[in-house]
């Protein structure tokens, strides 16, 4: 024996495999362990899936009642025949997992506040965010209850979780989804629990951005005052179409929320404006998350049969938020897109009917400033007394470093989400306590599978009425011909501005005087119009009884261009519903630009000022892939909002709100002297809009002039359309896709948010249904199936949907593999 | 002789054990080792073997892998390491670790074995 080379080297040995065997820091929480991640029979190159796959498979499975056939398209999308419906949701839980395994632990990591587990401190600032919002104690109490209350609903979601861990106990190691390898983790147990996180998840995407904007509207209205703020932040919206016409007559409420006496200077503070710097959130929903919906009656059909249509606009990602299927029982029949991560369709069809979903908006969140007695926080002061709270306790794991416990403050209000130990070093000691409906009883998970079977507007009507948050519009068509919209959930009954600030929460008189009925929520079934259609706009006009919200969170210009189109149209076809969809043209633009062009003073403008201006006025107001128009007209228009709110708003050291693009439209139109406009930082001048406007276009221009220099004056390469990998990694993602569409355009697509499932469904005697998603149906990048969809999508194209009978689809020439489900092995 | 018999060995228990996906991905290590104590080779022999064993196992595998998909993975996850997207380079580098380990254990090895000069 050589001892002293043998020595040598195997500590050289020990050190490389050490080495490779250690987290190598990529960022963005990508840190595979190398020679694992290498190993051609460990790591990544498992995941390379052969492009000619083939994804026949029997699979046994003692949990089953039956036997259940899954035939898979050529597109990936199964098609679930089972006898039984539990069986149907446990194969759709394996079918989840198979393709989604890793999008469904990463997305309920985050809704849990569980990401510094895995990707260390670095985002301990969400996890703390989430876990302070009450994201698991929603879950939690949704969870309880329906383990309680209701047998059925829990059959269900315990089906697709032995589905989803079926998969991952027969699981290789060596086959996990890539992104666990890359970042060196483990799947765990899927539990019922987790099912709700996710769509405790939704209720934040489509609600929480209120965490946000309340701090910031106070913030505003202390900056400004009131007077000021009520002005610029107006809710009147003079040309808003709501999503019931106009017009249509109300019922008595039955609530009528009273305002405190003491509102105006306890919370309004019209007298005595005192500024309390809040601060903000680290994360917040995209305010863009919205959608469109729409169904057309057989009147205004070619076919005489009704067409519905949805599109929800959401953050594009990858893996996709959706998941395509059929499920097929006994009992039903239903297409659709589905959540990785909960049992049945969300947004689809079955043999009777189709519905579709656009987000509300409503305000269901507020904060309530308490005052604790001491640091203990172990009481409140309320009514006139000292309340007991309760304590709550998070514990954060933090990879590769000590826990971190959050002790959270539990109100009658709801958790303290603010107060000395959280983000506070701005607000003087100030404690929010946030409630928020998402904390109550969700029963919305019943909802879905209540609509994936309904027959008929009853069943629709009985369905919804369980949705609690987020607010939905839910859009309805029949076979039988009926075509309906309902704006539902557990919306606040509230009076004027009630909840758009931070409230006082030291005594009763702030709180929520009720939940609205149901059935006095906005409704309307086969209007004479002939059609129902929302995109996120007020719902109502002002005859409604209830306070509706902050305009800022009630998105105007899609709705009237959808409604300008539909008005319009007649003899539709599913192909026109499809270009509606898809449609780009600038409804805004077509009012704004006019009354741009009424204030800029052309002879004071440079010569490419005046090109940049010339551009804007030759284009087509489309905002088509190629146009450089609407890059001209958004660049001036930013640039002319900045040159009138920058004096206001600018000196703020804290997050304000930007009042919306219509406060500053209008005034144009009316065409008066305009206070707002003078630029209060020059003492001696007094601007008026002409001298606003045409040096908003000279500061556009410098910026118009360097993106021309890059060659990104055209509207798809300044807006650079992505569809985001779920972890930010540009490799795994869709960049630079040629799309066009916009803010306020019926085609909502920008940077990285718009339609991410875009549906037409033809109720014909045999459902004719089109559809896709910007992704594809395997989560797996390394599957050709990975993004199969979103060349089609940015084209703006749709696939035919598969909706068979069992008999029919095996024969179908696109139906390619068979999954088999056993019982037992026979 | 003894050198392309401690290849074909340096691939094919590399291969097998490799096959038991519970095992740590640099368990080829400990047969490389083994391998080289059992059939005994000079040291710079043995590394070879070790080298050219598990390196050519390792090309051939990734190279298979990644005609058969098209390319998709390698060129993206040469992107994310980054090696420019060059999925060549990719398996490159994943034959060079696999040859550099296996090289080194089965040096380790033969000085088990080996006389004093």
């Amino acid at each position: 024996m050589r001892l002293l080379p043998l020595i040598a080297s195997a500590i050289v040995t020990t050190a490389l495999v050490f080495t490779l065997n250690v987290q190598l820091k990529l960022g963005n929480a990508k840190a595979p362990r190398l020679g694992y991640f290498l190993s051609p029979q460990h790591g990544f190159w498992k995941n390379a899936e052969k492009i000619d796959a083939n994804f026949d498979a029997s699979i046994v499975a003692n949990e089953l009642q039956g036997n259940v056939d899954v035939y898979v398209d050529d597109r990936l999308v199964p098609h679930i025949y089972a006898d039984h419906d539990q069986d149907a949701y446990f194969v759709q839980g394996y079918l989840h997992a198979k393709f989604r395994l890793w999008q469904m632990d990463f997305e309920t990591r985050v809704a849990s506040g569980r990401l510094s587990e895995i990707a260390g401190a670095d985002k301990l600032p969400i996890d703390r965010m989430f876990r302070r919002l009450g994201m698991v104690y929603g879950a939690e109490k949704t969870e309880a209850n329906i383990n309680e209350t209701n047998p059925n609903m829990k059959a269900t979601v315990d089906a697709y979780t032995a589905g989803v861990n079926a998969y991952i106990k027969q699981l290789d190691p060596a086959d996990l989804p890539f992104e666990f390898k890359l970042m060196n983790y483990a799947p765990e147990d899927w539990t019922p629990k987790k099912t709700y996180l996710f769509l405790m998840f939704m209720s934040y995407d489509l609600t929480g951005r209120s965490a946000s904007l309340d701090l910031q509207m106070t913030n505003t209205r202390d900056y400004l005052g009131y007077d000021l703020f009520d002005k610029l932040y107006t809710n009147n919206q003079d040309s808003l179409d709501p999503i019931i016409p106009k017009g249509t007559v109300y019922e008595k409420p039955s609530i009528v929320p009273v305002k405190p006496m003491n509102a105006d200077s306890a919370y309004l503070r019209k007298a005595n404006s005192v500024a309390f710097n809040t601060v903000d959130m680290p994360e917040a929903p995209d305010k863009n998350n919205g959608s469109n919906n729409w169904a057309v009656a057989g009147s205004k059909t070619k076919s005489g049969r009704p067409i519905l249509s949805s599109d929800p606009h959401l953050g594009l990602n990858l893996p996709s938020l959706w998941y395509e299927m059929q499920i097929t029982t006994p009992t039903h029949s239903t297409y659709g897109a589905s959540f990785p991560g909960s049992p049945a369709v969300i947004i689809g069809f079955n043999d009777s009917l189709a519905w579709g979903v656009t987000n509300a908006g409503r305000d269901v969140f507020d904060y309530y400033e308490v005052k604790f007695k001491d640091s203990t926080q172990n009481e409140y002061w309320f009514n006139g007394a000292w309340k007991a709270t309760t304590k709550r306790t998070e514990v954060i794991k933090v990879k590769d470093s000590l826990d971190v416990v959050e002790d959270i403050a539990m109100t009658h209000w709801g958790p303290t989400m603010f107060d000395a130990h959280y983000q506070n070093t701005q607000s003087n000691g100030r404690s929010l306590a946030v409630q928020w409906t998402a904390h109550r009883i969700s029963t919305g998970v019943e909802t879905f599978y209540l609509l994936n079977r309904a027959k008929n507007y009853d069943d629709y009507l009985h369905a919804i009425s369980l949705w609690t948050c987020p607010g939905q519009n839910f859009v309805l068509a029949t076979k039988s011909g009926d075509i309906a919209i309902k704006q539902q959930g557990s919306f606040v009954a509230r009076w004027e501005r009630q909840g758009d600030f931070i409230m006082p929460g030291e005594d009763s008189s702030f709180q929520w005087q009720g939940i609205i009925p149901g059935n006095e929520n906005p409704m309307i079934k086969n209007p004479e119009r002939g059609f129902v259609s929302s995109a996120n706009q007020k719902s109502t006009d002002a005859s409604y009884p209830y306070y509706l919200g902050a305009a800022s969170a009630l998105p105007l210009y899609r709705g009237i261009s959808v409604n300008m189109h539909l008005n319009k149209m007649s003899q539709i076809t599913a192909e026109d519903m499809q270009a509606l969809q898809t449609d780009n043209y600038n409804v805004f633009a077509a009012t704004a630009r006019p009354a741009l062009m009424k204030y800029i003073q052309e002879d004071k403008l440079s010569n490419d000022a005046k090109r940049m201006v010339a551009e804007m006025t030759n284009w087509d107001l489309y905002n088509n892939v190629n146009a450089k128009g609407i890059t001209c007209f958004k660049i001036i228009w930013d640039s002319v909002e900045q040159a009138v709110w920058g004096d206001e708003l600018g000196g703020s050291a804290i997050p304000l709100l930007k009042p919306e693009a219509y406060v500053l439209l209008d005034q144009m139109l009316k065409d008066t002297n305009w206070s707002i406009a003078d630029d209060i930082r020059t003492k001696n001048i007094v601007e008026d809009l002409k001298t606003q406007v045409t040096l908003g276009v000279e500061k556009a221009t410098e910026k118009l002039l360097s993106l021309e220099k890059e060659n990104k004056l055209e509207w798809s390469l300044f807006k650079a359309t992505r569809v985001m990998h779920l972890t930010k990694t540009p490799a795994l993602s869709r960049m630079n896709l040629p799309i066009g569409g916009g803010v306020n355009i019926i085609n909502a697509t920008t940077e990285n948010h718009g339609p991410s499932w875009r549906m037409v469904v033809h109720l014909t005697d045999e459902i004719e249904a089109y559809g896709l998603y910007p992704g594809g149906q395997s989560g797996n990048p390394g599957s050709p199936y990975y993004d199969t969809f979103v060349n089609y999508w940015a084209e703006g194209k749709y696939y035919r949907l598969l909706f068979l009978s069992k008999e029919k689809l095996k024969q179908s020439e696109r139906t390619k593999w068979h999954i088999q489900f056993q019982k037992t092995n026979s | 002789m003894k050198f392309v018999i401690s290849i074909l060995l340096a691939a094919l228990l590399t291969y097998a054990i490799g096959i038991y996906g519970n095992l740590p991905w640099w368990s080829f290590v400990i047969t490389n080792l083994l391998i080289a104590v059992a059939i005994p080779q000079k040291p710079l022999l043995a590394f070879a073997s070790g080298a050219v064993g598990v390196g050519m196992l390792w090309a051939g595998l990734a190279f298979g892998i990644d005609l058969a998909n098209n390319h998709i993975l390698a060129t993206k996850v040469a992107t994310i390491l980054p090696l420019k997207g060059s999925y060549s380079s990719l398996i490159i580098l994943t034959a060079f670790l696999g040859a550099l380990l296996g090289g080194l254990a089965s040096l380790t090895g033969s000085f088990v074995r080996a006389r004093k000069a």
